[in-house]
């Protein structure tokens, strides 16, 4: 049954579609200026100001520049190693803590779960922290952006609540073949759990991939040991003043937009991809853990 | 055995003693691997998570790193009381309370409005599009969100030209102690708004659509719909997110304000986080940090435990 539009909704229904697209705009076009800009002129985008709707003329001498950096390579390995070693470190973790959570019949559940719980909502805070992984020798080392986020509490209870809510009837024909909880969980629990496990699993890459405030307070020494993110800060946010008493480094605004596609793009590649895990591990947070 | 077995099945609280190490050992040869798997995970939470809420007694302390914890003269409340005579105090904690509720005013009703707007849109590609759109600063890092940001806000930056045509001056917006707080605040919405919003979307999926169709046969126009089916049908999530964030409201970050600020808007923008982060990282006053971080961290816990309860008692929905 379809009502016909009265005028008043004509222009309701315009109002709607103009803010969302407004809004929409307003979340897509710093990237596309930013996209445009890299690949612009290095001197037109200088004395550049307004908005771009196209490059400026047309260079690769910012991207140029950005691939000849030692800096964004070791930046970028670096990077790589602690996705990959910190989320398959994450995922061990998380998976063997749920397991043991969900099951209804260990002892400890009750006291270990609260033990968890409660480092949600106090921690020992910065400055504990800091002098904590000081103290374990692990200040200027790759392990201090690695070992300190073994787990994330959240994570951990999402999958706690997904592994809890796998049917027993699964695991019981297991249990009768004499399977063991490693049995049970590698077999049973974790081929009916893949798309929490995908969920858990890019949030604690893209975790990895976007921190960079531990390393700024891990690393103190180590520029060789820098994620691909603290590097980013130095050329877009702390030598903002530095440059500028540099003496004219006419590249210096081109290096910035190529630096920012260059490190952006990976993510922006798989994103449409992994879009609907996301939304999906949003909806698995809200419920309550 | 047995008896001790049947007795975990209760959950027999009563008997402490030899009695609980029976059945724990019990329970150990039934579920070994249960148990060896936990180890690792309580070695994380105790090494990495409880020794540093231990290690906060330093805040008690004159802590020296060459005499360690142990070796530390004792100074009772003294770090306190620095902080507290300090013009740090006020400042870290107005500008902290002040932010949290721009952030709150402002931005916790965005991503509920663009929620209202999407489910009023009966295009289903413009829908999904717009809302893959929304959510894509949220996938750009933080550092380079910030990044770009300070690009746009600077003085020939493309947001400060853009405002001068309609008469504002022409300076970097981020070092103007009022305009700083605007860009920090907007700049937060800009990056959550699509992502916020999925939480409220997923709420309307949800709602009986013929009470649409109903109550546009009683003559109800959308604007009327929206107030009596849609915006009612998001009360009890907002009010829980809405208790929720407003518990949150002192545990604010450091990390956006270390990627923003600068001296010259140290008045306005230091935050506690920031505040501990400088005094205990860069000028190495672990104490007296990690007392004011204490401070912060009481606080935190009192102000969820209280929304916490608030919500439990009204809104019939709690977190624990």
């Amino acid at each position: 049954m379809k009502i016909k539009r009265t005028k008043g909704e004509v222009v309701f229904d315009a109002a709607v579609y103009v803010i969302i697209a407004l809004i929409s705009l307003a979340c897509l076009y710093p990237m596309l200026y930013v996209l445009f800009a890299s690949l612009s002129d290095p001197v037109e985008i200088m004395f550049h100001s307004g908005g771009l709707l196209w490059p400026l003329g047309f260079s690769l001498e910012g991207y140029k520049a950005v691939i000849e950096k030692p800096d964004v390579w070791s930046g970028y390995g670096n990077t790589l190693f602690y996705v990959i070693v910190g989320t398959v470190l994450n995922m061990v973790m998380t998976t063997i803590g749920a397991y043991a959570l969900s099951r209804r019949e260990f002892m400890l559940k009750k006291p270990l779960t609260m033990m968890i719980v409660f480092t949600m909502y106090f921690t020992g805070g910065t400055i504990p922290n800091f002098l904590l992984i000081r103290n374990l020798g692990l200040l200027d080392t790759r392990w201090a952006l690695i070992f300190p986020v073994a787990i994330g509490t959240w994570n951990l209870l999402v999958m706690r609540t997904a592994f809890a809510s796998v049917p027993a009837a699964l695991e019981e024909a297991a249990l009768i073949d004499g399977a063991n909880d490693l049995q049970i969980l590698t077999r049973v629990i974790l081929p009916v759990s893949k798309a929490t496990l995908a969920v858990i699993f890019l949030f604690y890459a893209v975790g990895h991939w976007n921190s960079w405030f531990n390393a700024l307070m891990y690393l103190p020494r180590s520029r060789d040991l820098f994620p691909l993110q603290l590097i980013l800060r130095e050329v877009l946010i702390s030598n903002a003043e530095v440059a500028a008493g540099d003496g004219v480094d006419f590249l210096g605004e081109s290096i910035k937009y190529a630096t920012i596609i260059v490190s952006t793009v990976p993510i922006l590649c798989i994103y449409p991809f992994v879009q609907k895990y996301f939304v999906k591990g949003v909806m698995m947070g809200s419920v309550k853990g | 055995m047995t008896i001790a077995a049947s007795a975990t099945k209760k959950k027999g609280r009563s008997k402490a003693g030899p009695g609980l190490w029976k059945r724990l050992r019990v329970d150990y040869a039934k579920h070994k691997w249960i148990y060896w798997m936990m180890v690792p995970v309580m070695i994380y939470y105790i090494v990495f998570l409880y020794f540093p809420m231990a290690g906060q007694v330093i805040a008690f302390q004159d802590y020296r790193p060459a005499k360690g914890i142990l070796g530390s003269d004792w100074v009772g409340l003294e770090n306190f009381i620095d902080f507290f005579k300090s013009p740090f105090a006020f400042r870290t904690i107005r500008n902290t309370i002040m932010i949290s509720l721009f952030e709150i005013l402002v931005g916790f009703p965005a991503p509920i409005i663009l929620a209202l707007l999407l489910n009023e849109v009966r295009c289903k590609p413009f829908k999904s599009v717009a809302q893959t759109v929304s959510y894509l600063p949220h996938f750009v890092s933080l550092v380079v969100a910030c990044g770009i940001v300070v690009d746009f806000v600077a003085s020939d930056g493309l947001i400060t030209h853009f405002l001068s045509l309609f008469g504002f001056e022409t300076q970097n917006l981020l070092s103007n102690k009022v305009s700083y707080i605007v860009v920090y605040v907007l700049s937060g919405i800009w990056k959550n708004i699509g992502w916020g919003s999925i939480i409220y979307l997923a709420t309307l999926a949800g709602v009986d659509q013929s009470l649409y169709e109903a109550a546009a046969i009683d003559g109800a126009g959308r604007f009327q719909q929206i107030r009596h089916i849609t915006f009612p049908a998001l009360i009890p999530i907002i009010s829980i997110q809405l208790i929720m964030r407003i518990g949150q409201m002192m545990s604010m970050g450091a990390e956006k304000t270390i990627l923003l600020y600068s001296p010259v808007v140290f008045e306005t923008a230091d935050t506690i986080a920031s505040y501990v982060y400088r005094v205990g990282i860069q000028e190495q006053s672990y104490s007296l940090a990690t007392a004011v971080g204490m401070f912060n961290s009481v606080i935190n816990l009192s102000l969820v435990y209280f929304a916490n309860w608030f919500s439990r008692k009204y809104v019939k929905e709690s977190l624990w």
